[in-house]
């Protein structure tokens, strides 16, 4: 069998273009600042309060100390080495390291976004499964789906926050904790932790939810359509049978629906956690937009690509292993 | 296959109930977004403004209350003149009717989205018919750089690309929501130049020796419009949906108001807390109910143009 071999042979194209994509965004980081007008020097010195007339020596000393007073090609190079040496940069805004700074957001995106992405892809696949089957339930259901997809995911939660926060008085809806709460792992702090995620991650999941459905509704409709379900019916095989036989083939696309919707769901996230103020990259991203703290701003950019490019490579490894087509690619050769 | 005349297409098209439902509510948003503003004697910004006599000269009245929808009052004018007027929407935290607000933002967020559908979508159109029709390493050398754009989340260069620009018209928030939207146009206009091209119709021009640029717009590309229409339609959608989230964080125009920057006002002077609902419900709900419509429109071509989709009985 040349599973192993023709495996090893995907696995090697693949990472090799993700690669090429990682070069390119590093690359596109490095290059924008430098193709815009005006000069972030000068804007941080303005934010930092040393505005006024500009000082030509501090202006010096920043050029320096960033490595602009050198050649492009020797500023690229440099901007690669202190990447791998995790240097990211000094954040104007919270004057501190870069790197330090996202490391500490990163849990918060990760505990929010993994449950509400996973649940919202069961979920979602599940309600459109049950739609394309049933016609009657679709006539009310296909609708819903849509206009859960369109809403903006940060309009949503503004109404979750306005409900349930705020006119209900059920939930906290500010920050991942209560102020007076200290970070540590007594039932305290996890409780009081647990009811501030749950409205940030039910806006998430929520509107996640409608294109899923969609998309399986979609598939399962074109599935029983197919050539070999309607074989399947003429050889007397069960409903059961049926539907399950649609549904492996019509889950399929949805895994690598996964892997492009990735992208879009930033976007939402970001906007999500602006929206309960909750201390994710998001909120780093916004800060470090409206102060024009571009190191700030280049990290985190930096890490959501590759967030999303190691994601889209593990669903892409996934995809190989349940696909029997992939499958058959190997050993094909 | 006989080819179906335009005037037949959109024919059948309006008989599809999906289509006209999401037609019609498109229609009535930019009707609104036109003629609103005669429905009320505010402004766009929300100010009720009085000219001076003789001169160009015109001073604005605050309303300095935080008024709920339909709500009547008097304002007295820098010249002392009494006004009576009607908040159908209320006033926001700065006392500026939102009715009037959200007429002008509804026009500036349609016409952000038209501008960056139509750069998007032509550039697409461009990278995929190149890259379909010439094939080779032109092809892969495209597709490779198009992949590539798709994998990167738009959104986060949207936002790197915003920031480092200081002053932002609507327009030039088009353009780089349009320059962002491609990838997904270019793939789709790829793959129906491969199956188009093969075609008899194509290799018969090439027989008649015709160039190029002849055989792709002469006979090509006729071939084309509805899905082109139809992936322009998505543009739209993603570039309403990208701007108002730029505009949310903060990056919108810094010229005028949207339906996203009144959001972000919303948010910035804690109307969920007052719970001031009409100054944040509305705009998000047009958004949401334009980018249904557009779903809608798109389903109802769909079915059009692939009648095979149509489900039975209706």
């Amino acid at each position: 069998m040349g599973f192993n071999e023709g495996f090893k042979k995907y696995l090697m194209r693949k990472t090799f273009v993700y690669l090429i994509t990682f070069l390119f965004a590093v690359t596109l980081n490095w290059l924008l600042p430098r193709l815009m007008p005006g000069n972030p020097i000068e804007g941080m010195m303005a934010q930092a309060g040393s505005g006024g007339g500009v000082n030509d020596a501090l202006m010096r000393f920043y050029e320096r100390l960033y490595g602009l007073d050198q050649p492009l090609w020797k500023q690229f190079l440099n901007f690669w080495s202190s990447l791998f040496h995790g240097d990211l940069g000094y954040s104007i805004l919270y004057r501190a390291p870069v790197w330090d700074i996202i490391k500490h957001a990163l849990p918060y995106d990760i505990v929010i976004l993994l449950p509400a992405i996973l649940l919202s892809w069961l979920v979602g696949n599940w309600l459109g499964a049950l739609a394309g089957k049933n016609k009657k339930y679709d006539r009310y259901a296909m609708p819903a789906f849509y206009f859960l997809a369109s809403m903006p995911y940060f309009w949503f939660a503004m109404i979750l926050v306005y409900t349930v926060g705020v006119s209900l008085g059920w939930l906290p809806y500010q920050g991942a904790y209560s102020p007076s709460m200290i970070p540590e792992l007594s039932l305290d702090f996890i409780v009081d932790f647990l009811k501030h995620w749950i409205l940030p991650f039910l806006g998430l999941f929520t509107v996640m939810i409608g294109s899923w459905a969609i998309g399986m509704r979609n598939m399962i409709i074109y599935e029983l359509e197919a050539d070999y379900v309607r074989y399947l019916e003429a050889l007397g095989g069960s409903e059961k049978l049926l539907t399950k036989h649609a549904y492996r083939n019509a889950i399929l696309p949805q895994v690598t629906g996964l892997a492009l919707q990735l992208g879009l769901m930033v976007a939402g996230a970001i906007a999500t956690e602006i929206v309960f103020n909750y201390p994710g990259i998001g909120v780093l991203i916004m800060n470090a937009a409206l102060s024009q703290d571009y190191f700030l701003l280049q990290g985190a950019f930096l890490m959501v690509v590759v967030a999303v490019l190691l994601a889209n490579f593990m669903i892409d490894i996934i995809y190989a292993f349940i696909d029997p087509r992939v499958r058959a690619s190997y050993t094909e050769g | 296959m006989a080819r179906r005349s335009k005037l037949d297409t959109v024919k059948i098209a309006f008989r599809n109930g999906k289509f006209v439902l999401g037609f019609s509510v498109l229609m009535f948003f930019i009707v609104f977004s036109l003629v609103g503003g005669l429905f009320t004697p505010f402004s766009g910004d929300g100010l009720y403004y009085e000219r001076i006599p003789n001169t160009t000269v015109k001073i604005a009245t605050y309303s300095h209350k935080v008024l709920p929808p339909m709500s009547n009052e008097t304002l007295t004018t820098y010249l002392g003149n009494k006004v009576r007027v009607t908040h159908i929407l209320g006033t926001d935290a700065f006392g500026k009717d939102v009715y009037a607000q959200l007429v002008t933002g509804l026009r500036t967020s349609l016409w952000v989205a038209f501008l960056a559908a139509l750069i998007g979508t032509a550039f697409g159109i461009t990278i995929g018919f190149i890259a379909g029709y010439k094939g080779g390493w032109v092809d892969e050398t495209l597709m490779m750089f198009t992949n590539i754009m798709l994998v990167i989340p738009s959104i986060i260069l949207l936002i790197l690309i915003a920031a480092y620009l200081s002053a932002r018209s609507p327009e030039v928030q088009a353009v780089i929501i349009g320059i962002t939207g491609w990838p997904w146009v270019a793939r789709a206009v790829r793959a129906q130049t491969l199956s188009l091209k093969e075609r008899e119709f194509v290799s018969l021009a090439k027989l008649s020796a015709q160039g190029d640029l002849k055989i792709i717009f002469g006979e090509i590309m006729p071939n084309m419009i509805s899905y082109v229409f139809m992936a322009g339609i998505l543009q739209f959608s993603g570039a309403i949906l990208a701007s108002a989230t730029l505009d949310f964080i903060g990056l919108g125009p810094t010229t005028t108001v949207s339906l996203g920057t009144i959001l972000q006002k919303a948010i910035a002077y804690n109307a969920l807390q007052f719970g001031n609902w009409w100054w944040f419900i509305p705009p998000g709900l047009i958004i949401t109910l334009i980018i249904t419509a557009l779903f809608f429109v798109n389903l109802g071509m769909e079915e059009v143009f692939n009648p095979r989709l149509r489900r039975g009985g209706e």
